[in-house]
């Protein structure tokens, strides 16, 4: 064993690591550039006519989710991104798109749209998260079985059933995907604010970059 | 004396390479991965196990020297090439879609990268494991001498 291979086996072990990580964060800002050249040139990748939104028109900063009815995580972040609209009354707005890429996950969109039409759409959602188990256990989304929890959410079912088929709502599923892809969201939650990605996951990310574009803002 | 070191002293760059190569790969299928988030289809997984393993036994193989390596990682890089062969085979359109044993989730045939117009991601793959079986060939050869 030669000193001399260690340090060479050693130098370039340190090279391509380095590499990798140089890479990383030239790929991350050249990401970040894009989404914010998109974010103002293309306001409406971000949000369309058709989108809900939560929040005072006011707000200073958009909260873009891209979340799908049966992920599991989409679940999980709903009562962090309320609690951070609390915490920040007025200046946030929570935008929701939809990339339903579950199999059959556009289902449950269907009948949050038609819910929108009755007026219970956040509390629709609501009730889609918390009985989510029941219904979408294991990414194996199950549309029969949510019908029997969505009366708690104060919804008229015969008028769903009608209303989920419209047309429109299937158009605005595609646009939506279309848009995820321009955007590149693969996974769900996909999280922009002010347009830009939230480029590490987790729930103490997403507070720091809300709270970074709040003190921009404000 | 020299000239018998100087022989070692080939066959360990040979490894060396190898390795090289083998590292550079992982780190590669990794940031497509990770970073940039393409999501691997089944193929690429299949190549992945073959390579991932090469970066550890080839290292091990270098502290000391051990020509028995190529036992080791050649069954290995053969592996991997047979399907990184086979996937751009698929990838390039000789082997018709139908036959792709990847119907559900990422399609093993999709584009994600297209860098100078022709190095495509499999192109990679194929390009590392042919190397490294070659690499690792001549130096077999070399041995037997």
């Amino acid at each position: 064993m030669r000193k001399q291979d260690i340090i060479l086996v050693l130098i370039s072990a340190i090279f391509l690591v380095f590499m990798f990580v140089l890479g990383v964060s030239i790929y991350k800002n050249q990401q970040a550039k894009k989404y914010e050249f998109m974010a103002l040139e293309n306001a409406s990748t971000f949000v369309r006519e058709h989108s809900q939104t939560l929040g005072s028109d006011d707000a200073k900063v958009y909260l873009i989710e891209f979340s799908d009815p049966a992920c599991e995580t989409c679940s999980a972040f709903h009562p962090f991104v309320k609690k951070l609209m609390a915490v920040n009354p007025g200046k946030i707005k929570l935008v929701v798109r939809y990339a339903p890429f579950h199999d059959g996950s556009d289902y449950f969109v269907k009948i949050l749209e038609a819910a929108r039409k009755q007026g219970k759409y956040w509390e629709t959602l609501e009730v889609m998260y918390k009985t989510q188990r029941y219904w979408a256990s294991h990414h194996n989304p199950q549309p029969k079985l949510i019908w029997k929890f969505l009366p708690s959410a104060g919804l008229d079912l015969e008028k769903i059933r009608n209303d989920m088929n419209d047309p429109e709502i299937a158009k605005l599923i595609k646009q939506d995907l279309a848009d995820a892809k321009t955007l590149n969201v693969r996974k769900t939650p996909g999280f922009f604010v002010n347009g830009k990605p939230l480029q590490s996951f987790g729930y103490k990310q997403l507070q720091e970059l809300v709270e970074a574009e709040i003190k921009d803002a404000y | 004396m020299t000239n018998l070191d100087q022989t070692s002293n080939l066959n360990w760059t040979i490894i060396f390479i190898c390795w090289f190569i083998a590292s550079v790969s992982t780190l590669g299928s990794l940031f497509f991965s990770e970073i940039m988030e393409f999501a691997p289809c089944a193929l690429c997984w299949y190549q992945r196990i073959f390579m991932f393993p090469l970066v550890l036994i080839l290292l091990v193989g270098l502290f000391p020297f051990d020509k028995s390596i190529i036992k080791y990682a050649l069954p290995l890089a053969l592996a991997g090439w047979v399907f990184a062969f086979y996937h751009y085979l698929l990838y390039s359109g000789f082997i018709p879609e139908s036959l792709q044993p990847c119907s559900q989730g990422v399609s093993c045939s999709e584009t994600y990268v297209d860098l100078f117009g022709f190095l495509t991601i499999p192109m990679l793959s194929l390009l590392s494991f042919s190397t490294i079986v070659t690499l690792l060939f001549i130096l077999k050869r070399r041995l037997s001498k």
